[in-house]
């Protein structure tokens, strides 16, 4: 085996090596002095663990938009956290409307569902704009070509929105009934994330029956395995993949809703470029083009953000280890490209990659 | 035959004016027609707001000319009442808009469709009925003008365009104009043109008269005076051809002087983004490489150089460094950094690479603000105190010092970059960028070249960033985040991926206009978004295509035909 290697030794193969030999020691040593010096409870765990369930269902709604583009269309649609974002923001005002009227805590469960349809419907039109008109007529050019208009198409729908809602942060208004805590077995709960948690898997689960059970989703299933076979057997592949992107834009103007309500920071114009970073760091972490390794992608990458700063981070003796959150996630993407970029589940339609 | 052409010109007018129409609601709701209304171009007379709100009704009115000289071979008012009709749908959905807000207020969502927005769209008129009725009546004129003067005898035509655009641009940069008039003419003969940056009327229409003129002259003699050059002999066309360089070069080294101190730090400011351009198109125009982090490398460049200048306590160098000797430095360690960065990424397929090195670009900006590395390299205070290069005792401290200093750098990395492209390593490159594949069977080692375009494309990062911090003085994490990767990435596309030439024009016009225009550059991500999807749509090969893409093009024509 000695041999293999040595007859096969690259520079750069060894570099590799090496840098996953360090890395992985410092996150074991990271996470032993940590784990040793008992800096933070059993409860404490598990409170950040739930909380980046919670964050991690959010990235997994968006990471699956990525998913099946990529799935079909074999495209990053860097723009995806845009649409995600174009959704969150225009509910804010409809929010502030149904507050007002007094809907949004007399009837919590309708108003949340009827915020969730309209950033739905926002992202989905969105989505399928941008897909008939900067995507579609470049469906057969090279790789690249693709990726260069949706990253011009981010920034195009950044401040279009900014110039349509100002460039001001704007915040969801509280809902009460989400307010406070649950206790369960000693560890303290709060209601916001078993919503967001709850919702998220409540609509995943819908997009898997869709995908897997309905004459639709067998549609897609066909298009991303072969386009121009489903086109002899009589798919409509171009209103599939607008469907596909629909499909996509809708979780995310949800997912964007949902993040609102979770979190009190608020929602502006350029709230979707990190997220999508992340979501699509998620999509690969699970195997892009994978439906169920977003998913689990998601929750992966949510958990090791909020417990990585302080597992590894400040074991490390790193101060300030919370501000390091997006480093962590991106490292994760870097790492995730570098080593396995089929990511966990592994990625379908793998033989197609080149 | 004809009946149906007559159709086919409705309903495409229709579409035209429908498209139009949405347009024009789109610049407003973004607050581009508020904003540019802010800026007259013509003393009194033609404001910005008021070029742009036309501008979709005059476009649409061309493209129905176009189409109906291509359907029919009728004559001009033929196709008057298509446009009229493409004119009025223009201003139909601003007008909805308006109307709906008599209804319903949406002005607290809609932040930009404000009184400013309705005074541009009812063309300062206070009665709602009378503006409404003007804006209808200015488009529809406005796009059957268009549409009659599409058919005015070819050279007429381009006269009056050339005229025209010249004199609504040098109206338009009223205040570089200005600025550079200024350095060269009394304080009279500018009171008698301009009045607080904007020209007056009749130097306005004088103006417009002679350039015209000047149009009508080119259309009538150019393809003259071009052959008469062309029947030249050789040498001297070679003779004239030096001189045009010499002549290029004299105005080079004179410009500053010619324009001032405001115009020289824009140009200093043009030129680091040259750089960078020039150095991210080794990676993506010549290796094919699309590398996001490009800013990483800008930032190790000035920080390199902060550190080790700065008179500040967070010095490192004791003092002993100056801007010379660090500048090498600079450029070594970026392009280690852009090594070390190059190495995982190597095998990956290239979305996956761009994606990659944009997570870099991140993390490195991340750190640079974080608490952790603070005591190293100033957290979010940076790094102050940087002082000016010191040319044989001469302090740089102005633009116009600056300005050859960036010069230089320009020059030598153009002259790199050529010599590059023409040599074994730029043919290597070019094999990876068509076919990977085949570049490696071919024989041709992909990680080392590819390792190599990294490198020295983080070179002259380093370089530009080392100039950068020098220029500004200091140092902040804040000027380092990906939006300078893009910039980059936008002029290098706007100009052409591989072109020289068009990096340059890319970057005077990608990050010259912004800062000529303060109008546009509220604007200017919008702007580059729409620019870079527009340009992957048409003109993938850029404005100014290298040469090479150019025989490409015109080889694919001809298989073609």
């Amino acid at each position: 085996m000695l041999k293999k290697y040595r007859d096969n030794f690259s520079w750069v193969d060894l570099t590799i090596d090496l840098l996953r030999i360090v890395i992985i020691l410092l996150v074991i040593i990271g996470s032993f002095n940590t784990l040793s010096s008992g800096k933070y409870t059993g409860a404490q765990w598990t409170t950040l663990f739930i909380s980046g369930l919670a964050q991690g269902s959010i990235y997994a709604l968006i990471a699956l938009g990525y998913t099946l583009v990529y799935g079909i269309l074999l495209m990053i649609n860097f723009a995806h956290g845009e649409i995600y974002m174009a959704g969150a923001f225009s509910a804010v005002f409809l929010a502030e409307v149904l507050n007002k009227s007094g809907i949004l805590n007399g009837y919590p469960v309708l108003a949340v569902l009827i915020l969730i349809a309209f950033a739905g419907i926002v992202s989905m039109a969105v989505a399928i704009l941008l897909e008939r008109i900067a995507y579609r007529p470049l469906r057969n050019s090279d790789r690249l070509v693709p990726l260069i208009t949706a990253i011009g198409a981010s920034f195009f729908l950044q401040y279009t929105f900014r110039g349509f809602y100002g460039p001001d942060f704007k915040t969801y208004p509280t809902i009460n009934a989400l307010s406070g805590n649950w206790q369960i077995a000693g560890v303290s709960i709060p209601v916001a994330q078993v919503f967001v948690f709850g919702s998220a898997l409540m609509l995943m689960s819908i997009l898997y029956w869709l995908v897997e059970r309905t004459r639709l989703g067998k549609a897609m299933r066909a298009v991303s395995e072969n386009k121009d076979v489903s086109r002899l057997m009589g798919i409509n592949v171009d209103r599939i993949i607008m469907f596909t992107f629909a499909l996509g834009g809708f979780l995310a103007g949800a997912a964007g809703v949902i993040n609102g309500i979770y979190r009190p920071q608020g929602v502006n114009f350029f709230m979707g470029f990190i997220v999508g970073i992340k979501a699509f760091t998620s999509a690969v972490l699970g195997g892009i083009g994978n439906i169920r390794g977003a998913m689990l992608g998601g929750l992966f990458l949510g958990v090791i953000e909020a417990i990585g700063p302080n597992l590894v981070l400040s074991g490390l003796g790193i101060p300030g280890a919370n501000q390091l959150k997006d480093v962590i996630a991106f490292t994760m993407l870097v790492l995730v490209l570098i080593f396995r970029p089929q990511g966990l589940l592994g990625e379908r339609l793998s033989e197609k990659k080149a | 035959m004809d009946t149906q052409g007559q159709q086919n010109l409705w309903s495409y007018a229709t579409r035209v004016g429908a498209v139009a129409g949405i347009a024009l609601l789109y610049v407003g709701a973004v607050g581009m027609l508020a904003v540019f209304n802010a800026r007259e171009l013509v003393r009194d007379l033609i404001g910005l707001g008021q070029v742009l709100l036309v501008t979709p009704a005059f476009v649409a009115g061309l493209m129905i000319a176009q189409k109906a000289k291509s359907a029919n071979k009728q004559g001009a008012w033929a196709s008057v009442p298509a446009s009229m009709w493409a004119g009025f749908l223009t201003a139909l959905p601003s007008l909805l808009v308006l109307l709906l807000g008599q209804v319903i207020d949406y002005r607290s969502v809609f932040v930009s469709l404000n009184k400013d927005w309705t005074e541009v769209i009812t063309l300062n008129q206070d009665n709602l009925f009378l503006g409404s009725s003007f804006l209808v009546l200015t488009l529809i004129i406005v796009a059957v003008l268009a549409t009659l003067l599409s058919y005015l005898p070819m050279r007429l035509r381009q006269a009056l365009t050339f005229g025209t655009m010249i004199t609504l641009m040098i109206a338009l940069f009223g205040e570089t104009v200005t600025l550079i008039l200024k350095e060269n003419l009394s304080r009279d003969v500018m009171d008698m043109l301009f009045r607080r940056n904007t020209i007056k009327q009749l130097p306005f229409f004088i103006l417009w008269v002679v350039a015209i003129g000047i149009g009508l002259i080119r259309a009538f003699y150019g393809e003259r005076i071009r052959q008469n050059y062309l029947g030249l002999s050789p040498s001297t066309q070679k003779a004239g051809v030096r001189v045009w360089q010499s002549l290029i070069v004299a105005f080079l080294i004179a410009l500053p002087w010619l324009i001032g101190r405001t115009l020289s730090d824009i140009l200093v400011t043009v030129g680091i983004f040259i750089l960078m351009g020039l150095g991210l198109n080794i990676a993506i125009g010549l290796a094919g490489l699309l590398d996001l982090g490009f800013v990483t490398n800008y930032a190790v460049g000035a920080y390199v150089l902060a550190l080790l200048t700065t008179t500040s306590a967070m010095n490192v160098g004791g003092g002993a460094f100056n801007f010379w000797m660090v500048i090498p430095l600079a450029i070594l360690l970026a392009m280690f950094t852009g090594f070390v960065f190059a190495l995982p990424v190597l095998k990956m397929r290239g979305d996956y690479l761009a994606i990659a090195t944009l997570g870099f670009g991140e993390i490195i900006g991340k750190l640079a603000i974080s608490d952790w590395l603070k005591p190293y390299i100033g957290g979010a205070q940076g790094i102050l105190f940087i002082p000016k290069p010191n040319f044989f005792g001469i302090e740089l401290k102005n633009p116009e010092q600056l300005y050859y200093v960036v010069l230089g750098a320009c020059i030598l990395t153009v002259f790199v970059s050529i010599r590059l492209n023409n040599s074994r390593i730029g043919r290597q490159w070019m094999a990876i960028r068509e076919d990977e594949d085949v570049a490696a069977a071919m024989g041709i080692d992909t990680a080392r070249s590819k390792l190599l375009a990294f490198t020295l494309s983080a070179a002259t990062g380093g370089l530009a960033g080392a100039i950068f911090a020098a220029k500004v003085g200091t140092v902040f994490p804040k000027s380092f985040v990906v939006l300078i990767s893009i910039n980059v990435l936008s002029l290098i596309i706007v100009g052409g991926m591989g072109s020289n030439l068009g990096i340059i024009i890319g970057a005077l016009a990608l990050i010259g206009l912004p800062e000529l225009l303060r109008e546009f550059s509220e604007f200017r991500w919008l702007l580059y978004g729409a620019l870079l999807i527009f340009m992957m749509l048409r003109k993938p090969d850029g404005f100014v295509p290298s040469k090479i893409k150019q025989r490409e093009t015109q080889n694919e024509g001809q298989v073609t035909q």
